[in-house]
């Protein structure tokens, strides 16, 4: 299987968008490498800028970028381009709704070994309660290519969430990908599993081993957050009567408390959401730290059949 | 246009001031106040812009940083002609275009939305990098409260700036040594002021903020300094132009009641 990860895709795709417009520009807070963005800085130095390790000065810089006319997408870890700067997303860029994206890498405990500081487990909430943002999160690289020049080609401020870990691709080169359109994976009746980022991998090998027990899986690879896909979510309680959640983010707050909150005033089942527990990440290697926070395909299968036996129709 | 002229404006403006401020209940006078003839002398005399057309690609701009003097900022764009001036009266009010911090999808001619402190110099630095991409000739200004470079974001933004020679960038501080809990100097010592802007391989003028002549000259020297950009530290007095405000702190951010907006308009030459 290809292992790639999706701020390769992300960086990728920052070269195709500067060579079909020339609106587009990047910046980053001394993390050109990191994010991927240096590829752009080598084919457009005039159209790259360097901010220091000044992320909320980049924030504003790319927000009065945009008031002009750019596209700007600003990289940066996770933890500097949310929480930190989030005063600056609230007011220079959504209260303004200034045409910023952002490319918001080493997502999740996949980072690894940088331990807690650098593994960003609350940034879907801390986003998606900004009025007028779009909020993404691929499940691959191929994914996230598309969400990257899907994202410029809408106006409005748009988070990507990506990841630094290389990973198996999940969805197919000729897949479409629309934001705020829900990519059912699979089809199924007895329960849904609705994932989004690297959970998805995950989930889809819990499906496969639910399937060999007799359990049918719908399977949703939910990317965009925000604006939420309330149909899929609407008829997937429907039709299966039970939804779990997983996602590599605190539960709070997270994917699966947006899916919840459509499900409880739409058509309320039984859901379990898994994900991080009110704690903080901390220093290993990325599967070690899966197994550790029990973001893996077997706690998604025992939590699964734990699900089943709540459902009421 | 005559610097009687000008001076003329600055008194409508400051009476503007004070009936929205009065009609509102609340509002920050003395830092509108005090930054009347550096505002006053941008939109009528320096910078080129068209109150008809918000939007024209090739205006200068003007980002307010110390968003909560937008009393200021909305009577000028007013006077200017951007809205009708009798929607002054709406300021802070439910459903008016007129927020208590200015809103820039909301009013025509307001830039960028501002109001949390040390925002507006980065977002000035990234319009004058996208004028300098576009081959665009416009210059920007950015009006900053002084004790609002208490924010560590102006400083990263200043570095900015000198690090891009933005040279088509005008920072402006109101330097009224007040701020809402007391004297700048008390709260936060800002001093050596212009050795840390020139530290910073900025170009310096200081003047007398609220003498005309020294603005328009101040303006004028600023857009000649080429390869690194200017700012102009303006000596003010905050509450300016009122004797019972001028250089009390309380004024920073309360609105005089309704004798206390009679007098004040008495002091700036209405007659009631």
């Amino acid at each position: 299987m290809k292992l790639k990860s999706t701020r390769d895709g992300y960086g990728e795709a920052l070269l195709r968008l500067g060579r079909e417009n020339p609106r587009v520009v990047v910046l980053t807070a001394d993390l050109g490498e990191s994010t991927r963005s240096h590829w752009f800085k080598k084919e457009f130095p005039e159209r790259f800028f360097q901010m220091g390790v000044a992320e909320a000065d980049m924030v504003g810089t790319a927000a009065g970028l945009a008031l002009s006319g750019k596209i700007p997408f600003m990289g940066s870890f996770g933890v500097f381009v949310t929480g930190r700067v989030w005063d600056q997303l609230r007011v220079s860029v959504a209260y303004n709704n200034a045409n910023v994206k952002i490319g918001s890498t080493h997502c999740g405990i996949t980072v690894g070994e940088d331990g807690a500081t650098h593994q960003a487990i609350e940034d879907i909430a801390l986003m998606r309660v900004l009025p007028g943002f779009t909020v993404i999160v691929p499940a691959d690289n191929i994914q996230a290519i598309k969400a990257t020049i899907a994202a410029a080609k809408i106006y409005g401020p748009v988070y990507l969430r990506l990841g630094r870990a290389s990973l198996p691709v999940v969805t197919k080169e000729n897949a479409e990908f629309n934001i705020g359109k829900a990519e059912i994976l699979k089809e199924g009746k007895d329960l849904t599993i609705i994932a989004c980022g690297v959970m998805v991998c995950q989930s889809s090998e819990a499906a496969s081993i639910l399937e060999k027990e007799g359990i049918s899986v719908r399977l949703i690879n939910l990317h965009t957050i925000k604006p939420i896909d309330e149909e899929a979510i609407i008829k997937a309680a429907k039709e299966t009567g039970a939804i779990l959640t997983a996602e590599e983010h605190q539960v709070m707050g997270g994917m699966g408390s947006a899916v919840a909150e459509v499900v409880m005033e739409n058509c309320p089942v039984p859901m379990k959401r898994i994900g991080i527990l009110d704690r903080f990440g901390q220093s290993g290697k990325p599967e070690e730290l899966m197994r550790e926070y029990g973001l893996t395909a077997e706690n998604i299968v025992k939590e699964a059949k734990n699900l089943l036996k709540r459902k009421t129709i | 246009m005559k610097i009687k002229e000008l001076q003329r404006i600055c008194l409508e403006v400051r009476r503007d001031i004070i009936r929205m401020l009065g009609e509102a209940g609340s509002g920050h006078p003395g830092g509108s106040l005090s930054a009347a003839e550096l505002v006053v002398a941008l939109y009528f005399s320096v910078m080129k812009h068209r109150a008809k057309e918000p939007d024209w690609e090739d205006r200068d701009r003007f980002i307010l940083s110390k968003g909560h003097c937008c009393p200021l900022l909305y009577a000028v764009l007013a006077r200017c002609g951007y809205f009708p001036v009798e929607k002054l009266l709406t300021l802070r009010k439910l459903g008016s275009p007129l927020q208590g911090h200015p809103h820039n999808l909301e009013v025509p001619g307001i830039e960028a939305s501002t109001g949390s402190l040390g925002q507006g110099l980065s977002i000035a630095n990234g319009i004058a990098l996208a004028g300098r991409l576009n081959k665009k000739n416009y210059r920007v200004y950015c009006l900053l409260g002084d004790g609002e470079t208490d924010e560590g974001q102006v400083w990263e933004a200043v570095m900015t700036s000198n690090h891009y020679h933005l040279d088509n960038l005008c920072a402006i501080v109101d330097r009224n040594r007040l701020q809402i809990d007391g004297k700048t100097a008390d709260i936060m010592q800002l001093e050596p002021y212009p050795e840390k802007w020139r530290a910073f391989g900025w170009y310096v003028i200081e003047i007398d903020g609220n003498n005309l002549a020294e603005v328009l000259g101040a303006y004028l020297q600023a857009e000649k300094i080429k390869g690194k950009p200017t700012v102009i530290i303006a000596r003010t007095i905050k509450g300016k132009g009122i004797s019972f405000m001028e250089n009390e702190v309380e004024w920073h951010g309360q609105a005089p009641k309704k004798e206390e907006v009679e007098k004040a308009l008495k002091e700036l030459g209405e007659r009631i």
